[in-house]
């Protein structure tokens, strides 16, 4: 075909992509299509990536309206009732303690939060995928791995205070948490950048003979930075026994979603390109979570690779503490949202199983409260950021090498240490 | 004549930019809708059109690369990239690509962009919102980096910077932006309304790049500096009672070496201040200058104040800023050298 002359075309125009709904609109998420729980296949773990490219466009999911947890997911799953149980309150105690925080920020105890309001069943159902040893590499919004991985939600809190109890000495921003022990990568606070080096950690345990896998986590946003494909390049030319983890909460501080995801149907979908099977969950369902999670884990354990988990869920909070959300979204917006919350909805599977009851749920609601509020009486008996015990400035000094050279120590002393 | 915070002088430069031209394009992470997450382009989507001023991925290589494309194309990109320390992404592009177009094409390619990131700290953001890596632009021959300390400089230099026709790297000292902050954290702040450089002129004006100008006369020695630390070296002056006189250098590249050796040939002492971190930072290259310029008229060595050679700790903000106590201090040693 010859090209047509300039002049009889009409000119070029620039596509920006724009959400459906701004303040002032009305909440609209019938585009959001969400198949019935239980419906979606369940292939083998060493399925063709060819074969399963299906399960990137539908959402995974396996509680149902009456409670139930239905399909071939519910019936893969590897949770007793307990576990369950379990589960609900490391939830419960994810946004109780973020409740908690919240206020403390007001109370200008610390400089800065970040919430997980709506979010709290990704890290925390993800977490019990995962054996001792394992490796996460996650965002600022993953503390779910911490409190179900059972780490201390007192040193959390000294973190968040920068008190003197804080195992980072007051250097990094609250929410910045790191534990090697608990399987919980230091928090760069850069976007992305960590998510090719849960590949290289993967890939150094491949090289090690050793038994351990990484998971790698991020939003839907910084996927468009160029180490989310970095990473997906590296785990696909290695099968790098690693779960690349991609929460998608519909908003990167006030950017919505589409344009990080452009003409890509889905984030998901990312994975395909590389050859990498790829999943979409429904992120506020405990058990849809968790049946993913072992499904990866366990092709990542068994040396078949890497595997693309994309969550679809909804910040119902603000990106932080310096953000307003009202100012570019419906305020209504949060309510509207069709997958519901992720804590009752476990709730309400495990009332629907006989395992639970309203006067439990209201009773464990009351000791979680008290337990944090208790936890945070004692962080804050050692210190918050501008008063109590807090760690020496001398300390900033430390650890910016292994061995202080003469320049650092020169200025140690030259700043009165 | 209005009075402006430092974001809205930068707002208005925009504004003014956009207005006058239709090739000024404007784009950056939350940059669009939202207006940026400092607000410094709050509006600009809703007057002149979501294709020229608009959201982008979050990737700040294919911002900066967008805009060389752009700006090769023939438009006149001003992106934001969000915090001066998300900027590592795109340093290829600064460095290997904006920086080079001109040369390796023997000027048939250009890149007149401006690159704006807020920087510094004093804002308790911890490592990854609060760096100072200008020495990381100045080292970089192809570049201009301004570092505007008001309101009236902002606006002024940032329309300088959007037609100049190469690529101008444009640092925004994020503790300036609601008011002149002179590093006493345990006060009351203060706003631009109340200080005379608040006073913004409406519509265009340029204040020239490579220009410095002295914000404080004095005889007994002179501080080069710029960005937050002017307002720091100005009540370092103040409380030391030593008679400095204060440089704001504004552009640190090209830089205005005639401002500053005319000044330190009449003091003969010399004090550098800036909030980066001090080993290899922009101020080894102002020393370099001066001892090379002004030698004979010097009655003492030259110092540096600087941030320590740490990364920006969170909780010890205060401890790490080079604040007025520790500027005072240098100076009175500075005078007392005979």
């Amino acid at each position: 075909m010859e090209t047509p002359e300039q002049d009889d075309l009409p000119p070029l125009s620039l596509a920006v992509p724009e959400p459906e709904v701004r303040p002032g609109d009305r909440p609209d998420f019938s585009r959001v299509a969400i198949p019935p729980a239980g419906s979606v296949r369940r292939p083998p773990i060493d399925a063709d990536p060819e074969h399963i490219r299906d399960l990137a466009f539908t959402i995974i999911r396996v509680l149902n309206r009456d409670g139930q947890a239905v399909g071939p997911w519910a019936e893969a799953l590897k949770i007793d009732p307990e576990g369950l149980k379990e589960g609900l309150r490391h939830m419960m105690t994810l946004r109780a303690y973020d409740a908690r925080m919240l206020i403390a920020q007001r109370q200008q105890k610390t400089s800065f939060y970040m919430q997980h309001l709506g979010e709290e069943a990704i890290a925390c159902a993800f977490r019990r995928a995962l054996a001792p040893g394992d490796m996460n590499f996650p965002t600022y919004r993953q503390a779910g791995l911490l409190i179900a991985g059972g780490y201390p939600l007192k040193t959390m809190m000294c973190q968040v205070y920068s008190n003197d109890a804080d195992p980072m000495r007051g250097r990094q921003l609250p929410v910045m948490y790191s534990s090697k022990e608990h399987g919980f990568f230091t928090i760069s606070g850069n976007l992305a950048t960590q998510y090719i080096q849960a590949v290289g950690w993967a890939m150094g345990s491949a090289i090690s003979g050793d038994h351990r896998i990484a998971a790698a986590w991020i939003g839907d946003g910084s996927t468009a930075e160029s180490d989310f494909h970095a990473a997906l390049v590296f785990a696909s030319t290695y099968k790098a026994p690693v779960v690349l983890n991609i929460v998608n909460n519909q908003w990167a501080i006030s950017t919505f979603q589409g344009i990080a995801r452009g003409g890509s149907g889905t984030f998901a979908a990312r994975g395909h390109g590389f050859g990498i099977p790829s999943l979409r969950v429904d992120g506020n369902d405990y058990l849809a979570v968790l049946a993913a999670a072992q499904w990866a884990t366990e092709r990542a354990r068994r040396n078949l690779g890497p595997t693309v988990v994309e969550y679809v869920t909804y910040r119902a909070g603000g990106h932080s503490t310096s953000d307003d959300p009202s100012a570019y979204r419906p305020a209504e917006e949060s309510a509207a949202w069709p997958l519901g919350d992720p804590i009752l909805r476990l709730k309400n599977h495990l009332i629907a199983i006989g395992e639970w009851t309203e006067q439990r749920h209201v009773q464990a609601e009351a000791e979680i409260h008290a337990e944090v509020v208790e936890t945070q009486k004692e962080a804050e008996a050692i210190g918050t950021l501008h008063q109590g015990l807090r760690p020496s400035p001398a300390d900033m000094f430390e650890d910016v090498y292994a061995e202080m050279p003469p320049h650092l120590l020169k200025q140690r002393h030259e700043a009165g240490f | 004549m209005p009075r402006m915070t430092m974001i809205e002088a930068i707002r208005d430069a925009l504004d003014v930019a956009m207005g006058a031209d239709p090739k000024v394009v404007v784009f950056g992470e939350d940059v669009g809708y939202f207006g940026g997450v400092f607000r410094c382009t709050a509006g600009l989507q809703a007057k002149y059109g979501k294709t020229r001023c608009f959201d982008t991925p979050i990737n700040e290589s294919g911002i900066v690369g967008a805009g060389i494309g752009m700006a090769a194309y023939g438009l006149r990109p001003v992106v934001e990239i969000q915090f001066a320390d998300y900027m590592y992404p795109a340093y290829d592009q600064i460095v290997s690509e904006a920086a080079r177009l001109r040369y390796r094409s023997a000027g048939e390619f250009t890149c007149p962009m401006v690159v704006r990131m807020p920087t510094g700290g004093g804002i308790f953001g911890g490592q990854t919102h609060s760096q100072s890596p200008e020495a990381l632009f100045t080292h970089v021959t192809g570049l201009k980096t301004v570092v505007p300390s008001n309101p009236h400089d902002a606006k002024g230099l940032l329309l300088a910077a959007i037609e100049d026709p190469d690529p101008v790297i444009f640092m925004e000292p994020k503790r300036l932006y609601n008011g002149p902050f002179d590093g006493h954290h345990d006060r009351p702040v203060t706003a631009w309304k109340a200080h005379e450089l608040g006073e913004v002129p409406e519509g265009h004006y340029t204040v020239p790049l490579a220009r410095a100008v002295v914000r404080r006369p004095g005889r007994a020695a002179t501080v080069l500096t710029y960005g937050t630390m002017v307002h720091v070296a100005l009540a370092a002056a103040q409380e030391s009672g030593v008679d400095a006189e204060v440089i704001d250098l504004r552009t640190l590249l090209p830089l205005d070496l005639d401002t500053i050796v005319a000044s330190v040939r009449q003091t003969g002492r010399c004090l550098v201040l800036h909030e980066a971190t001090l080993t290899s930072g922009f101020g080894a290259e102002l020393v370099a200058l001066v001892q090379a310029e002004c030698f004979w008229q010097l009655e003492a060595p030259i110092r540096r104040v600087a941030g320590w050679d740490t990364p920006y700790p969170h909780a010890h903000e205060w401890s790490y800023f080079p604040g007025p106590a520790r500027v005072a201090e240098a100076l009175r040693q500075l005078v007392e050298v005979a």
